[in-house]
């Protein structure tokens, strides 16, 4: 219909895939992301540590390059084995970087919907509350995974490549690592600041209660722990898990005294206490009591 | 008054209800509806606070039934949400956008979000923004309308995937006069075009009247009373209302049974006025006559139709006790 008849006409052509509608949140918010160019800035710079890697990881395999350097291949492989410290090391740098995209992304995703009264429309389409927290929580989960698991499993490749199949026997391990920690921290992070962002409408606000939850609650734990000599403080801090669970998929030495199985537990369980707050907020209209 | 369950066809009605009842809070909002409407634009009517708004969010899934159900061109709103929301186009009452878009891309991604291809939806958000008059403005940031505009984006965006039946809840919230009559001649539009059925939802008589051919009145979560505005019109059931002084005390009855002599259906409202439908055959001279005859003198003779202030006002003080 051209825009000069001016008339109501009804549509009758081909519909997208049920499935794929969730994709549509993502796609409108990436537009508004990354129109701001700090955030484009910061985001670039989130791939310097995956690039210095790679450097490191090709240096270590060219000998005639590190003669450039005066450096002997020897002594620079002693010097930086390529093994579980070394990903979990990248890992937890980008893990931070993480945070902070979060930190600038998260607030705007749902508490303007909520700001705006904007449910109602979402969820008068043939479009569910899951759909859209699934939609929401995509935008996060994409920006996180390309800065996490996705560069550290290239890296990963790029060594299997350049060391052979001997190395991979011996640390095939830290593929799951990667893709198992990401994923854990990804989740958690993601539904901790949709959670926050759909219960604290202001921005600034938001912010400010996302780092209450991951730095204040810390303190609050560490300071228990300290103040009473126990361990479980932590349970309340999600760092903690996070770094627990960490430590025990990268073969590392846990210092905190919390078990594996139930730092995995509690993650669980932020994330089923962050579904149910979403689950509450995430509905055309409230019902008043 | 016709009854809508004898007027239904082999096509299944546009709203079926069936007993529906709806509690929010533990308290009882919606008790047991019974209703089969077909109209091309149905009126929900009803004070504030009748239970219009939470019949609107119960079709579109938003609180589910605690008895009973309701069918939409025949499917179940318990079980085929999905179906008939995918064919459905909803206004809110309130305001409810997303600031930070331009009208465009706010009323695309709602078409896309309706399943519309990206092209398509982005053509016909554009030719949505310029039906409602909002095409010069459709590039700027929503957060940024007035009033009016806002209310036309929300109705750009109810339309945009091209539905089959569009809830408008309050569509004249807020506006002023011209934007209220422009508002009003795109919902005469919108029904006159044949291509979708509307069911428009307001406390504003006026609004109901201009644009509706079915009422459903609705009072205390029941339905008070059900009209085919239609019918009523066609029928163009008049009535005389007569305002009477008579010289000698009394002689005023003697007058009314006169006239009912003639053949008239007639109703007091006091002892001065008189509402009479004239048979065929009898006319206004042989009033004049009467009252001659009788001394009595006609200060106010005016024609009247039933008007829907009339039908509510009527709803208000008894009511069909939830089912029509």
């Amino acid at each position: 219909m051209a825009v000069y008849e001016q008339t109501y006409r009804r549509y009758q052509g081909a519909l997208t895939p049920t499935w794929s509608r969730f994709l549509i949140l993502p796609r409108y918010s990436f537009q508004e992301v990354f129109k701001s160019r700090i955030f484009l800035a910061f985001f670039l710079v989130c791939f310097l540590a995956p690039l210095v890697g790679l450097i490191l990881i090709y240096l270590r395999h060219n000998l005639s390059a590190l003669a450039l350097f005066n450096v002997s291949g020897e002594e620079f492989r002693e010097a930086l084995p390529i093994s579980y410290r070394f990903f979990h090391i990248g890992l937890g740098i980008q893990g931070f970087l993480c945070f902070v995209v979060a930190f600038f992304v998260a607030p705007a995703l749902v508490a303007p919907d909520l700001r705006n009264n904007g449910l109602p429309l979402y969820l008068s389409r043939p479009f569910s509350r899951a759909e859209y927290v699934l939609g929401k929580l995509t935008v996060l989960v994409a920006l996180l995974s390309v800065i996490t698991w996705i560069p550290g499993l290239l890296l990963f490749l790029f060594q299997t490549y350049l060391e052979g199949t001997t190395w991979l026997g011996q640390n095939g391990g830290i593929a799951w690592a990667l893709f198992a920690a990401s994923w854990s921290w990804i989740l958690v992070l993601s539904l901790v600041s949709l959670a926050i962002s759909a219960w604290v409408k202001w921005k600034p606000l938001a912010r400010v209660a996302l780092l209450g939850v991951f730095f204040i609650l810390s303190g609050f734990a560490k300071a228990l722990n300290e103040a009473r000599d126990i361990w479980w403080g932590n349970l309340v801090s999600v760092w903690s898990m996070i770094n627990v669970t960490w430590a025990a998929l990268f073969r590392q030495p846990i210092d905190d005294g919390t078990p594996v199985g139930i730092a995995w537990v509690m993650l669980g369980v932020f994330c089923l206490v962050c579904l149910w707050l979403l689950s509450i907020r995430v509905r055309a209209y409230e019902v008043i009591r | 008054m016709s009854n809508p369950i004898q007027t239904a066809t082999a096509t299944p009605p546009v709203l079926d209800l069936q007993g529906l009842e709806v509690k929010l809070g533990g308290r009882p909002i919606l008790k047991g509806l019974t209703a089969s409407l077909s109209g091309r634009c149905i009126g929900l009517l009803g004070p504030n606070g009748a239970g219009k708004t939470t019949l609107l969010h119960t079709l579109l899934g938003f609180y589910k039934p605690h008895a009973g159900t309701a069918r939409i061109f025949g499917r179940d709103i318990r079980t085929e949400l999905r179906a008939i929301r995918s064919f459905m186009g909803y206004m809110p009452e309130n305001d409810a956008f997303l600031a930070h878009l331009s009208g465009v891309r706010f009323v695309r991604m709602m078409a896309e979000l309706s399943g519309l291809p990206t092209e398509q939806a982005t053509e016909r958000a554009h030719e949505s923004l310029f039906y409602v008059g909002l095409g010069e403005a459709r590039y700027r940031p929503v957060g940024s309308y007035s009033l009016g505009m806002k209310q036309l984006v929300k109705l750009a965006q109810a339309l945009a995937h091209g539905p089959k039946l569009l809830f408008l809840d309050e569509p004249t919230n807020g506006l002023d006069p011209p934007a209220r009559q422009r508002m009003l001649e795109l919902i005469q539009d919108i029904r006159d075009n044949g291509e979708v059925q509307v069911i428009l939802s307001s406390h504003l008589l006026r609004d109901v009247d201009e644009c509706c051919d079915e009422v459903l009145v609705l009072k205390d979560g029941q339905i008070a009373t059900y009209t085919n505005l239609e019918e009523e019109r066609r029928a163009n059931r008049k009535f005389l209302e007569l305002e009477i002084r008579a010289e000698q005390e009394g002689e005023e009855g003697g007058f009314a049974a006169a006239v009912q002599g003639l053949g008239c259906e007639l109703a007091a409202s006091s002892r001065q006025r008189y509402k009479l439908v004239l048979p065929e055959g009898v006319e206004i001279r042989d009033l004049y006559r009467l009252a001659s005859e009788r001394q009595v003198q006609i200060r106010r003779l005016d024609y009247k139709r039933d008007s829907l202030e009339d039908i509510f006002l009527k709803a208000m003080e008894g009511g069909d006790h939830g089912r029509v």
